[in-house]
């Protein structure tokens, strides 16, 4: 038997799209680390697809090895192009990166020219490479709970993820029908996917539960590796097994 | 507008009466028109440590029956300027306190003092429940080892869910911890939790710590309130925890085991 070297797999990336109008190379670089400046963090390695789709270069020829390296310079990380027409075709190809139609990308896009920090990246922006069709199952919105779940105390997340913004103390209980979450020591009992959801999990900032369960498969406390214990921490299913790992 | 304190723990014995009073004491000393409410009906407690009990005519439950009028009841402390004690009813069923009642005698009680300071009986039932109601603040007393912390943690949890500011979904009852009876030999020893243990389990602010003094016992027996003693550790923790009550920080005292003499160091040094 022989086995594959690799594997192909279609995936979803998010990055960020720069719409360019109009290339002037020092004017760009200007405008460009202003607008990296209001949100730098966002910014910082973000991989970047350069839409060309709308530029006119008033019949010029445009230096597209300039225009990545001054995205570079600034930070970004430009993954390719999109949306070249015949024009700026063979320049784009000559750069290396990747160029793509401009329909194949579902895209809400940074307009590039414009003023207003609203309008800048939004964090979702993507492109979509490959379409899955799936049937949607309509999301609650998760249970917040942002104060100590106290010993005697019962938290339920029906049907939703549940955020614990602090502690969950020794003999409280908290459970989900989805994931659960502890910004805090998990001390008392966290029943995750009680509805039977098996791809449920449980995430905490500090391991010392005295029990774990997801979509009723549980471990005790004294089951718990010591290696674990007091640690960050994810609770996942594995073939009817849970899984206790460092986060 | 008084500002309500309740003082609970769920765990009995852990020393919330010698907390109320201490505190109740310190709060008045330092110019606040205080009262301190027994609300231990059937334990009757407070009055002996405040020194008052030959002076308890009218309690609680007569108020709240309209047998006596607070005027009647209301005992002014001896020893301290500003200070008053509403006794507990020694002999009537626990059901005696009822909510409206409770309600009637705190609303009657705010416009005339600063500060009512409401001694919790033990546990986390009714009792203790009808204490906490209507706090602004609570001072949840524990000892340093485990099941008292537990018995903390879910009072805490009353605290959230079952009291009027809960009910009401208003600004949360403003927690405090102290450790009591604290001793920090037993602490290295590994017979007791330390602060930083009982910090780290219960998660609010700590007011105070009270070290495990014989001063207590003696000051209960004399029926003087330890704040009083201020040679006392006890007495002088308390007194910190009142400033801290009332705004100030500072610093912690009391919370390791005390130099050691020159011949104990001698032989700490050999072994
Ligand atoms: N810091 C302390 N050091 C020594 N003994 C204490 C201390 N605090 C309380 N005690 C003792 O513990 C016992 C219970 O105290 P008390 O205030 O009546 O508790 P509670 O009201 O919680 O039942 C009393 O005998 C009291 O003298
Ligand atoms: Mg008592």
């Amino acid at each position: 038997m022989s086995h594959a070297d690799f594997q192909l797999k279609g995936s979803t990336i998010t990055v960020v799209v720069l719409d360019i109008y109009r290339y002037l190379p020092d004017s760009f670089s200007t405008q460009l680390e202003q607008k990296i400046l209001q949100a730098p963090q966002f910014f910082a390695n973000s991989p970047v697809l350069i839409n060309v789709g709308k530029l006119t270069n008033d019949g010029s020829p445009v230096d597209f090895r300039l225009l990545i390296k001054q995205c570079s310079e600034l930070g970004l990380q430009p993954v390719g192009f999109k949306g070249a027409s015949d024009e700026f075709a063979s320049a784009i190809a000559d750069t290396g990166l990747a160029s793509l139609p401009d329909s194949s990308a579902s895209v809400r896009a940074v307009s590039f020219e414009a003023p207003e920090p609203a309008t800048q990246a939004d964090p979702e922006v993507q492109v979509e490479i490959k379409t899955v069709v799936q049937e949607k199952v309509v999301q609650r919105p998760s249970k917040v709970i942002t104060r100590p779940v106290r010993s005697g105390q019962q938290v339920y997340a029906e049907g939703a993820d549940l955020i614990v913004l602090s502690q969950v103390s020794e003999g409280a209980e908290v459970l989900a029908d989805g994931n659960i979450h502890v910004y805090g020591a998990l001390r008392g009992r966290a029943l995750a996917g009680v509805y039977g959801d098996t791809e449920a999990r449980i995430f905490c900032q500090q391991m010392d539960a005295e029990l774990v369960s997801v979509a009723g498969n549980f471990l005790l406390s004294e089951s718990l590796d010591e290696s674990i214990r007091k640690q960050s921490a994810q609770v996942y299913l594995q073939d009817d097994t849970l899984k206790v790992i460092p986060l | 507008m008084a500002k309500i304190i309740v003082v609970t723990s769920g765990k009995g014995g852990v020393g919330k009466t010698t907390t109320s009073a201490a505190i109740g004491t310190g709060l008045a000393m330092q110019g606040h028109r205080t009262i301190i409410i027994d609300f231990d009906v059937g334990l009757r407690n407070l009055d002996l440590i405040m020194g008052c009990e030959r002076r308890v005519v009218y309690d609680f439950v007569n108020v709240i029956n309209g047998e006596a009028s607070l005027s009647q009841a209301v005992i002014k402390d001896k020893r301290t300027d500003n200070l008053y004690i509403l006794a507990a009813s020694q002999t009537r069923d626990k059901d005696a306190l009822t909510q409206e009642g409770v309600q009637k005698v705190l609303d009657e009680l705010s416009t005339n003092y600063d500060f009512i300071v409401c001694d919790s009986p033990a546990g986390i039932e009714k009792g203790a429940q009808m204490a906490l109601y209507f706090a602004d603040e609570a001072i949840v007393v524990t000892n340093p080892e485990v099941s008292s912390v537990r018995d903390s943690d879910r009072i805490l949890g009353i605290l959230q869910s079952k009291s009027k500011r809960a009910e009401q979904g208003k600004e949360p009852i403003k927690e405090h911890l102290l450790i009591t009876r604290y001793n920090p030999s037993r602490v290295n020893d590994g017979e007791m939790l330390s602060v930083s243990d009982v910090e780290d389990i219960l998660a609010i602010p700590l007011l105070g710590v009270i070290p495990e003094s014989e001063a207590v016992l003696k000051a209960s027996n004399q029926g003087a309130p330890v704040i009083l003693d201020s040679q006392a550790t006890a007495g002088q923790a308390y007194s910190d925890a009142v400033q801290r009550l009332l705004g100030d920080e500072i610093g912690h005292r009391f919370l390791n085991v005390e130099k050691k003499g020159f011949f104990k160091r001698l032989l700490g040094a050999s072994a």
